[in-house]
């Protein structure tokens, strides 16, 4: 936890309510340059509503979500990615019909500008822009090894198995060119021999391609294995963050996850 | 590839045949109830009368008589429908088929037989305008009551036998009869197109002996027909699909120069076949055209965006008033009296600002919600132009009248009175319509189209700006539906509110859903088929004697796709994928291309939707 520059990605007493239901409650988050941060917490304790808050999904009560110094409140989904930080769902969610190729594609609709008379006129520009598109979809889809390149790269994702579907969802996520990534159970689903691999692309992702990194996860394994830090929601609240090694052992946690009674009978047995 | 050709007829031969004593009672039941409706009602509202008028084969089949009677053999041929298990058949036809069609075709018989009995006994003609002593002379040949119905008993027993015995012959031998059948029928639909075209060959003689005086194939010209349809079915069975699949296996430049190819020759018929041809079917050709243009513009906003706009006329009334103000010497406020190619201009910045000032409100709902505001801003529109508000511009009720036609350069003048130009103008903005919607669908725009069309949230979140990515759709539908507007407006040389009612909306919707959503040849047969052959909303089409039963027609027609095909005639292969999942992933999968779950093994889910 070195102290650098200004925090990536900053959030301020940030407040998501359901009308009434306080699904984020007073947050206070910082993401550096290429940290990865894990967020746990029991279910309903607002791990994905942080996410769609931020990538502007739900409208925000209170506080402030920064980026790079600004905030992002305000902005529509898209412009949120526009300015560099890209997700995937919790329930995978690709756009089954179109291609593997395509879906990389479409995702870099931010990042290039050519319009309908490029389109129209089959301009050099226009050409030019659609072969790196297409060679940067290729890039995206190629990190995960060669399941999703070669002859898959045309056929529909929804021929895809489970566990592709959901490297699809994150190389459609890469293409976009993030600064930041928000992956929302990326392992959910897995069997352990995948969910071990994806622990390991999750450390390339940094290191190969810079991101910081922000997931949710339930395995535990995975959140000791790659995460700098660990952030614990409960209640839409900041229960608790640091080191796997602390939080894993924080009574609150363990308390929050497990209930009041086994703390008890834990205590009692040692 | 082998193993899905091989797959269900090859099976199938493994398979008991059918027992007679196996009918299922209830469904022949259901089925020949079914049919006999269906003929008491197709005959209540005297379609078959009208179609009396049109023959098929001269003195011996009309269309009326064909229409009720391939109800029997329809309602005989669905009795024997294979049941099916993890889509093997699970029996062989057998006599089932044959017991089975009879029966159902002699209840769907009595259906008519007893109409014939209610029509001499009662007579409940207040209601039933139908209900006439015409009906029941048609459906007894003019030989009285009990001919009437002992002759519909058997017409439906032999017609279901007809029908359940199809299910018996070797599929070669079925598709060849089913083809010579359908040619027969075609022939004669199509004998003002085919007489035209016979004759401005030079091949009078040819025509004459083909077809009857007074309509209808010869004798002679239908045995002709059925014994070169079934020849070449016979023998060029597969060889068609075949062409066509090597067509698509080429890659790079010589499927480009197939390509080329394809659309050089399809060009030239087209630029060939109105000089052959005489006025009456220019007409009918120009007016295809300009439903296709509309269908075209339409299947950019409902086939490529997903955006289900139920108000389109909107636009081809702004293109046609725009047109018809700027060119006439008779608009009531302003009359410039433009050249018609400097009014289109205007007609294309006006038409594309409507988009935009319609489009920005609506876009931003979703679903049904977004249908019903364009069905409202398409009658506003309308309602507009009939206004007294704005008689002072658009005339009101009276419209604007004597349009003039449009002139090129000097060297000639398109208007109504010459349908072959107006086709040419037509096939000439078709064409560029092809172009914009075929650049468009495989361009960075069109990738960000579908994906709004798949998943709006999701679209959004990985950065496209649905709002304008949608709004642009909407205003590239409505360039194309202008340029049809502007045409049809000089075509006819007068525009009233009238001609731009939500009929119109609905009629070029069922040219797109009928056709193939997001298919550009799709949308075109669609507008073929519906326009040319039973008529637009105010268009006469090859069945004229159709056009009071048009609007039941296309009702019907859109049910039986939705349940039969629901991907349209020509559907796109995005669209088939999307509604036939199950069947795609099967197919892909026995191909050995949907993989397992590396350890787990699981089945790929087929939906992924929430």
């Amino acid at each position: 936890m070195s102290a650098g520059a200004a925090p990536l990605l900053e959030i301020r007493d940030l407040d998501v309510d359901f009308g009434g239901l306080k699904a984020v409650n007073g947050l206070n988050i910082e993401v550096r340059e290429g940290e990865i941060v894990s967020v746990i917490g029991p279910n309903g304790a607002g791990k994905t509503t942080l996410f769609n808050a931020i990538s502007a999904m739900v409208p925000v009560t209170g506080g402030d979500i920064r980026f790079e110094g600004s905030t992002l409140l305000g902005l529509d989904p898209n412009q949120v990615t526009a300015r560099g930080i890209a997700r995937t769902f919790q329930n995978v969610r690709l756009f089954t019909n179109m291609t593997i190729l395509e879906n990389v594609m479409v995702a870099q609709h931010c990042r290039t500008k050519r319009g309908a008379f490029g389109a129209l006129f089959n301009t050099r520009a226009f050409r030019q822009e659609e072969d790196e598109i297409q060679a940067r979809g290729e890039k995206a889809l190629g990190f995960f090894g060669s399941r999703l390149v070669g002859f898959r790269l045309n056929q529909p994702a929804s021929v895809l198995s489970y566990a592709n579907r959901r490297r699809l969802e994150i190389a459609r996520a890469m293409a976009t060119q993030p600064k930041l990534l928000l992956l929302d159970e990326p392992v959910a689903g897995m069997n352990p021999v995948e969910s071990a691999e994806l622990t390991g692309l999750i450390g390339r992702l940094r290191e190969e391609w810079g991101f910081a990194i922000v997931f949710i996860e339930h395995d535990m394994s995975v959140v000791r294995d790659v995460s700098d830090r660990v952030i614990v929601l409960n209640h839409g609240e900041l229960l608790t963050e640091g080191d796997y090694a602390d939080v894993s052992m924080d009574p609150r946690v363990i308390e929050a996850y497990l209930g009041q009674d086994t703390i008890i009978e834990d205590a009692i047995k040692s | 590839m082998t193993a899905t050709e091989t797959r269900p007829s090859a099976l199938a031969e493994f398979a008991p045949p059918r027992r007679a004593r196996d009918l299922d009672w209830r469904r022949l039941a259901r089925l020949g109830a079914t049919a006999a409706f269906v003929q008491m009602f197709v005959s209540l509202t005297a379609m078959p009368v009208r179609l009396d008028e049109r023959p098929v084969i001269e003195s011996l089949l009309s269309l009326g008589y064909l229409f009720i009677g391939v109800i029997p053999v329809i309602a005989g041929n669905r009795i024997g429908r294979q049941v099916k298990l993890e889509g093997v058949p699970i029996h062989r036809a057998g006599r089932y088929e044959l017991l089975g069609g009879t029966l159902a075709g002699t209840l769907a018989g009595a259906g008519l037989s007893l109409l014939v009995i209610l029509i001499t006994h009662f007579d409940i003609r207040e209601p039933l305008v139908n209900w006439s002593p015409q009906l029941r002379d048609l459906l007894s040949f003019n030989r009285g009551p009990v001919f009437g119905v002992l002759i519909w008993l058997g017409i439906g027993a032999v017609g279901g036998l007809v029908g359940g015995g199809l299910r018996l012959l070797p599929t070669r031998w079925r598709r060849t009869l089913l083809t010579m059948a359908f040619v027969v029928v075609l022939a004669a639909i199509l004998e003002q197109l085919v007489v035209d075209l016979v004759s401005g060959v030079g091949l009078e003689p040819v025509a004459e002996w083909f077809y009857a005086r007074r309509g209808g194939l010869t004798g002679a010209g239908a045995g002709v027909a059925a014994a070169i349809a079934g020849v070449a079915s016979f023998f060029g069975r597969g060889r068609l699909k075949a062409a066509r699949a090597r067509i698509n296996t080429l890659e790079g430049p010589a499927r480009t120069k197939a390509n080329a190819g394809l659309i050089l020759l399809t060009a030239a018929v087209m630029i060939v076949v109105p000089l052959l041809v005489g006025s009456l079917t220019n007409e009918l050709l120009a007016n295809v055209g300009l439903f296709v243009l509309l269908a075209l513009g339409l299947n950019i906003v409902v086939g490529l965006a997903g955006i289900l706009d139920l108000g389109y006329v909107a636009f081809f009334a702004v293109g046609s008033y725009t047109a018809a103000v700027l060119t006439a010497a008779t608009s009531p406020r302003i009359n410039p009296e433009l050249p018609w190619f400097v009014a289109l201009i205007f007609v294309v910045v006006i038409t594309g600002l409507v988009g935009l000032f319609i489009g920005a409100p609506v876009i931003r709902m979703r679903g049904d919600y977004l249908a019903i505001v364009t069905l409202g801003f398409g009658e506003i529109i309308r309602l507009l132009f009939l206004s007294d508000w704005l008689s002072g511009w658009f005339g009101g009720a009276q419209g604007i009248t004597a349009i003039g036609g449009v002139e090129i350069f000097g060297i000639t003048t398109i208007d109504g009175t010459n349908p072959r130009n107006i086709f040419y103008l037509v096939l000439v903005f078709c064409a560029i319509a092809i172009y914009v919607s075929w650049r468009l669908e495989r361009s960075r725009l069109g990738r960000a189209w579908m994906a709004v069309r798949e998943d709006e949230t999701v679209a959004e979140a990985m950065g496209i700006n649905t709002v304008n990515v949608k709004l642009l759709a909407f205003v590239v539908g409505a360039i194309l539906g202008s340029f049809s507007g502007a045409i049809f407006a000089n075509k006819v040389g007068s525009v009233f509110p009238s001609s731009f009612l939500i009929l119109v909306s609905m009629v070029i919707l069922v040219v797109v859903i009928f056709g193939g959503m997001g298919s550009i040849i799709g949308v075109i047969a669609g507008a073929a088929l519906l326009i040319g052959v039973l008529g637009g909303p105010k268009q006469p089409g090859l069945l004229q004697e159709f056009s009071e039963f048009k609007l039941l027609i296309y009702g019907a027609l859109l049910v039986w796709m939705m349940l039969a095909r629901p991907e349209g005639l020509i559907p796109s292969a995005r669209r088939s994928r999307e509604l036939h999942q199950e069947e795609f992933l099967q197919d892909a999968w026995l191909r050995g291309q949907v993989e397992a779950d590396e350890e787990a093994g699981d089945e790929p889910e087929t939906a992924e939707r929430s």
